[in-house]
């Protein structure tokens, strides 16, 4: 019996063989990583208290890194292949805030990163990312839940970029050069994802009788955690906030949902579980090279 | 300037973009300084996007042409301020772009305080870069890279890709 595994030709081993060594630039993942911050002066300004902004970047990233995460679910799963990228890229914008958000907070407080065996190469944002555990992660509960429907993927990230945006446009002034610096670069990015949002949530309230009916269902499912973030957001944005959403849902011509905030843990399951899937790989290699 | 660093200026100039292969970093605006620290070379870069997964690609082609051309000791630093504006690629750039089938960007939108939310379809008065109709159809804000948008061409009927304006 022939095993089609064993059946190679001595010279070729493997298909890959002939890609390896040569040029280390042309992996997808190198060899080594790129320091998101080289060069830049992360040295905490005067006046500053250094675990206040690491704290502030950490939640900031965490935000970030999370719902990143739960967007990238989408790929390959969403309605048409313009939605599937555009939320791919919304992630993608999202992963390189958290990436640029975990390396200020692992800089102005080393102490904050998790410690990994002597000879590891994992970066300090991404020992951050994959080796805190859930009761660590600074983020709102607003982007644990996980994805729902297409409608309930567009509730939420109205709400969460429209947020977002008001928060990085008040950063941009804020002391810390790096995190002004990040938050403006923000600024720019999460307009397109609060205004794609906002497209699609008039599109789904005025579209069909079976796509309004799912964005009434989303609101219901969405707004319970809607009050947490705004109450426990890096920087007091309601009012900004606010008018923005009643704009959205005025031109939608729906009516915020009548829901109680839903108040207790700091987190949810759903984190949990996305972080064990999110972390595994990495947990399993702490020396990993790649 | 010396001679020295206007060879690693020269030479840095030629690197092109890793997405973008008609454009050179310079002509991108994402390489914004060459200098010269005694005998290190160190450039700086900026991205595009905040999730540009580019970086390290461009990082290792600068070290790498900067030492085929002789520069043994060259660092490669990342710059985020001010933030990378779709302004800064050059007319060269615009013009490789538009060769290359890409639709070069308009003027990007100068804002200091909040960003207007936007509900209607983005209106840019472009043409495509095909056939030169301005009978254009935005297909997604979204493209293949951060930093393009999706159109389609309603003359020629041919899809293209337009650098948004950041």
């Amino acid at each position: 019996m022939n095993h089609h595994v064993n059946d190679y030709d001595a010279d070729h081993e493997s298909v890959y063989d002939g890609l390896l060594g040569g040029d280390a630039s042309q992996w997808a993942f190198g060899t080594d990583f790129e320091d998101p911050l080289a060069g830049m002066d992360t040295s905490v300004p005067a006046g500053l208290d250094a675990a206040e902004l690491a704290d502030l970047c950490l939640r900031l990233g965490d935000d970030a890194l999370v719902y990143s995460h739960r967007l990238a679910e989408w790929c390959s799963n969403a309605p048409d292949l313009e939605e599937d990228i555009a939320l791919a890229n919304i992630a993608l914008d999202l992963l390189g805030q958290a990436r640029l958000l975990l390396a200020r907070a692992a800089a102005a407080s080393p102490g904050l990163v998790p410690v990994l065996p002597e000879g590891s190469p994992v970066p300090v944002e991404d020992r951050l990312a994959f080796f805190r555990d859930d009761h660590d992660f600074r983020n709102v509960r607003f982007v644990e839940p996980e994805n729902g429907d297409f409608a309930v993927t567009i509730t939420r990230l109205l709400l969460f970029a429209t947020h977002r945006l008001a928060v990085l446009e008040r950063l941009r002034a804020h002391p810390d050069a790096v995190l002004a610096a990040i938050a403006a670069k923000g600024v720019k990015e999460v307009a397109y994802h609060r205004d794609y949002g906002g497209r699609w949530f008039v599109t789904l309230a005025q579209g069909t009788d079976e796509s309004r009916r799912r964005l009434l269902a989303a609101l219901e499912t969405v707004f319970p955690l809607y009050d947490e973030l705004l109450a426990t957001g890096v920087a007091d944005v309601r009012d900004e906030v606010e008018v923005v959403v009643d704009q959205v849902l005025a031109v939608a011509g729906v009516e915020r949902p009548d829901v109680k905030p839903i108040g207790g843990a700091r987190h949810t399951e759903a984190l949990s579980r996305m972080l064990a899937e999110m972390q595994v790989v990495a947990r399993a290699h702490p020396l990993g090279v790649w | 300037m010396t001679a020295a660093l206007a060879h690693a200026r020269s030479v840095a100039a030629t690197v092109t973009d890793p997405e973008l292969p008609m454009l050179t970093l310079a002509d991108l605006g994402v390489l914004r300084d060459v200098a010269l620290e005694d005998e290190r070379v160190v450039a700086t870069i900026t991205p595009t996007y905040s999730g540009c997964p580019a970086m390290a690609s461009m990082r290792d082609d600068l070290v790498r042409v900067l030492r085929r051309s002789g520069f043994a000791d060259v660092e490669v630093k990342v710059s985020l301020d001010p933030a990378w504006s779709s302004d800064w690629i050059s007319a060269r750039g615009r013009a490789a772009l538009a060769e290359a089938g890409i639709s070069p960007p308009g003027p990007a939108p100068r804002r200091d305080g909040p960003v207007p939310l936007t509900l209607l379809p983005v209106r840019r008065a472009l043409t495509c870069p095909r056939c030169g109709s301005s009978e254009v159809d935005l297909t997604s804000e979204f493209g293949a890279t951060s930093c393009k948008a999706l159109y389609s061409c309603r003359s020629c009927r041919e899809p293209f890709e337009h650098v948004k304006e950041i």
